[in-house]
């Protein structure tokens, strides 16, 4: 697939020959594409659930609690809107950095601080969900938000906000799993003969993840 | 070491060994396609006799008594849902996908063969999930195929304590399932395709194959969204799709929901949900028609592009099985306007099928039978689908026997035909053996005919206005009582139709000991998983080598050439021409 020919193509006229070619129409593993149409197909869950939740808001007739104050803390006396989220933001970003730097130390073949990265990687993840939980607790406890009602207004705030972010949460779950089971056989010498793609389809999914949050991050607490 | 080598190597490391790994655990694309074809065909099955019981009452209402109202309402929902879901997508795409990717790109197996097993382990585990509702108190769900929201979750309707339950966990389950077949089918055809076999080389078999699981894997995160929002309404007494009601003088406590959204939720998934099944459908009956006509497929170009148009049209037409929601009725003129358009690329393939017949040396074998049949029960009821694509016309056959005729006849009975068809064309392939001729031709008229007799009348019931899912009509005004006789001879046909199909059971069973050998390539067709070395394939399909392509599948009575066919793996030196040399001005494909 990489043959000179095909290197001087330019443009379209390498897409065009990539896919009428025999073999390969993509230029990857198998597992990377595969991955690539996974996270495809995710993409539709998650857009179908955030049209979902636009549809919820505008319909819904009662009032939709104002997010400055229903996702603020206060910390010692001062109340800050969006403090926690902005920190959870932060470090699921910061998570992406790491997350790519393993992937190229991985490609240099350096596995014990591709795997450390990976295990931070890992750890940051895991932290977001701690926080996650965190908030989670603060609007059950303390402002009463229950899937089934809201004694700030419209019922579907609660249900719409703990499905999404559960959603997504779970997503960000497994991925600690999933990324601490590859670092550790990248830490075994596992993949020294087949390659280290792997890291690369681990750090799609991982990144994936992310952007999801960002858009979560818009439509829940910017809007 | 490049991925193509992986290709090429003859990887043993999944190799069975006893009959559990043979037979049951096994990774090999051809016994999963077995597993997938055999669940899909035993629950069909189960689909079948519902749907002969629904008739028993319409046809001949009070006369049985295991029959009530609420039965008959679980019997219509479990026979829709298990036809389209389990039995359609699991067979086409779950069945013959995974039979014929492999060895129609010349592969050895799917690029995740452990994969491939779950995927069909996770599909058996939904079917389990599915029956079980059968068991539980209250029964399935008798919510009508597409489960509408607000009924289908409230007391009243039968199934609503735990049938509904566990349906949507079994459709959830479907979609895991789906999704680890679906990846497997697409990263193999785009990646693991022999050498020479360019996209526009495939059989279209694998375009409709592959176009289809495409749509799978974009339309059921509909369905599943749907159905995790409408178990949190169930289960969690969230309001996602329940307005506020009062339920016999009580309010319940929902409040707010939308029951629209729902409708939008489930048909962006169950309009690509047709063309799930019909694409695969599309493709394996244009190689069965150029096979056995001895020609090559009329515009083989225009037909990839056309499988490739109708699935991109098919998520934007969703909202025309939404007419009479109440929706915006600018939103009626758009989705009339989108459905109209998706004609052109049908009628098109329609043309093209005809075209491929026209003055072609047609065998009247029993998949080519079927293949015609087809296009009979297509057309007709492709037409009938312009008519309630437009709204004004629409709206008096909403819900009336129309719409069941409808829909019967372009995704019930026409995905059918080609399955048979393509049964009968690849079981001398898959099992070695020739089925029975004279009980193939006697399926086929009694089922062709049978469906007729069965679908026409059911066309003008609807033009007298009776509405479906009715467990009786009753005393009308406006419904003559001709009504119930018409719906008696439906009956009969039905039954009929159905006993029609344990005779091809029987073929099928009978064939696999008794049958006539089958050589390894006993109709002469062109694509290659009719050149494998064994017969049934082996383990690994090819043998030492992997198959090396040098032409497209439909070299069928190329001039010059002595035979009348060319199999995609045979250079042009090795044909044997009739000059002595191929002829100068051929094109080359």
């Amino acid at each position: 697939m990489t043959s000179d020919k095909q290197q001087s193509e330019k443009g379209w006229q390498t897409v065009v020959t990539a896919w009428s070619a025999d073999k390969e129409v993509f230029n990857m593993p198998w597992g990377k594409l595969m991955m690539w149409i996974f996270l495809l197909s995710d993409t539709f869950i998650f857009s179908i659930f955030l049209t979902a939740y636009m549809n919820v808001r505008m319909t819904t007739t009662a009032a939709w609690p104002s997010s400055s104050e229903v996702f603020a803390l206060t910390i010692g006396g001062h109340h800050i809107p969006l403090v926690l989220i902005a920190i959870m933001t932060f470090i699921l970003i910061t998570s992406s950095g790491t997350m790519a730097m393993a992937v190229n130390f991985a490609y240099q073949g350096n596995k014990r601080i591709t795997f450390w990265l990976m295990l931070i990687t890992a750890a940051l993840g895991a932290s977001f969900v701690g926080m996650q939980a965190f908030e989670w607790t603060k609007l059950i406890v303390e402002e009463g938000i229950r899937p089934w009602g809201n004694p700030l207004g419209a019922e579907q705030f609660g249900a719409i906000f703990f499905m999404i972010t559960g959603f997504h949460g779970l997503h960000v779950s497994c991925g600690v799993i999933y990324l601490a089971i590859i670092a550790n056989k990248v830490r075994k010498g596992d993949y020294d003969k087949r390659g280290y793609h792997i890291v690369e389809i681990t750090g799609l999914y991982w990144h994936f993840v992310d952007l999801v949050w960002v858009f979560i991050f818009a439509f829940f607490y910017l809007w | 070491m490049t991925h193509i080598a992986i290709a090429e190597q003859l990887d043993d490391s999944h190799e069975p060994g006893g009959f559990v790994t043979k037979y049951i655990w096994s990774q090999d694309h051809k016994v999963i396609a077995i597993q997938y074809a055999i669940t899909a065909i035993f629950v069909g099955l189960i689909a079948l006799v519902l749907s002969a019981i629904m008739r028993l009452q319409l046809g001949f209402p009070d006369s049985f008594s295991f029959i009530d109202p609420s039965s008959y309402l679980q019997f219509v929902t479990m026979h829709g849902m298990i036809m389209v879901i389990y039995l359609l997508t699991a067979l086409l795409l779950g069945g013959f996908g995974n039979y014929l990717i492999p060895l129609m790109i010349g592969a050895r197996d799917m690029v995740f063969p452990y994969l491939n097993m779950l995927s069909y382990w996770t599909y058996l585990l939904s079917v389990i999930v599915l029956i079980c509702s059968f068991f539980v108190t209250g029964g399935p769900t008798g919510a009508g195929w597409t489960l509408y929201p607000p009924q289908a979750i409230l007391q009243g309707t039968p199934g609503a304590d735990k049938g509904i339950i566990l349906m949507l966990v079994s459709l959830a389950i479907f979609i895991v399932a789906f999704t680890m077949g679906g990846l497997n089918y697409v990263t193999t055809i785009f990646q693991a395709r022999a050498k020479g076999m360019t996209l526009m080389r495939m059989p279209l078999t694998l375009w409709g194959i592959l176009t289809a699981t495409i749509l799978g894997l974009l339309a059921f995160p509909a369905l599943l969204v749907s159905a995790i929002m409408m178990l949190f309404d169930m289960l969690l007494a969230t309001s996602f799709f329940m307005p506020a009601i009062v339920s016999l003088g009580d309010n319940l406590a929902y409040t707010g929901g939308s029951p629209i959204l729902f409708q939008h939720l489930f048909w962006f998934f169950g309009h690509p949900e047709v063309y799930i099944v019909a694409l695969p459908a599309f493709g394996m009956v244009s190689d069965v028609i150029a096979t056995h006509a001895r020609k090559n497929i009329f515009g083989y170009r225009m037909m990839v592009w056309a499988i490739v148009a109708i699935g991109g049209l098919s998520f934007v037409v969703w909202a025309h099985h939404m007419y009479v929601s109440g929706m915006n009725p600018y939103f009626g003129f758009f989705f009339a306007t989108t459905t109209l358009i998706i004609a052109i690329p049908t009628a098109l393939k329609v043309y093209n099928w005809v075209l491929t017949l026209w003055r072609g040396n047609i065998h009247l074998t029993v998949p080519m039978l079927f293949a015609i049949g087809f296009i009979f029960t297509f057309t007709h009821g492709g037409l009938t689908g312009l008519w309630l694509g437009n709204v004004v016309v629409d709206l008096p056959l909403s819900d009336t026997y129309f719409v069941v005729a409808h829909f019967h006849m372009v995704m019930g009975v026409s995905p059918v035909m080609v399955l048979f068809a393509a049964i009968y064309h690849w079981y001398p392939k898959i099992t070695g053996r020739y089925f029975h001729q004279g009980m193939g031709k006697f399926h086929f008229w009694l089922t062709f005919l049978g469906t007729y007799a069965i679908y026409l009348p059911m066309h003008y019931l609807g033009f007298l206005g009776v509405p479906r899912r009715y467990f009786a009509i009753g005393d009308s005004n406006f419904i003559p009582d001709s009504a119930q006789t018409l719906n008696a001879s439906i009956t009969v046909s039905a039954i009929i139709v159905g006993i029609v199909q344990l005779i091809f059971i029987y073929n099928v069973i009978w064939s696999l000991k008794y049958g006539k050998k089958a050589p390894a390539n006993p109709w002469g067709a062109t694509s290659l998983e009719w050149q494998t070395p064994d017969t049934p394939p082996k383990h690994g399909n090819w043998g030492a080598k992997l198959p090396v392509v040098h032409r497209w599948a439909y070299d069928f009575s190329v001039p010059g050439a002595e035979s009348d066919f060319i199999p995609q793996n045979m250079t042009d030196s090795e044909v044997t021409w009739v000059s002595g040399q191929p002829p100068q001005d051929r094109e080359k494909t």
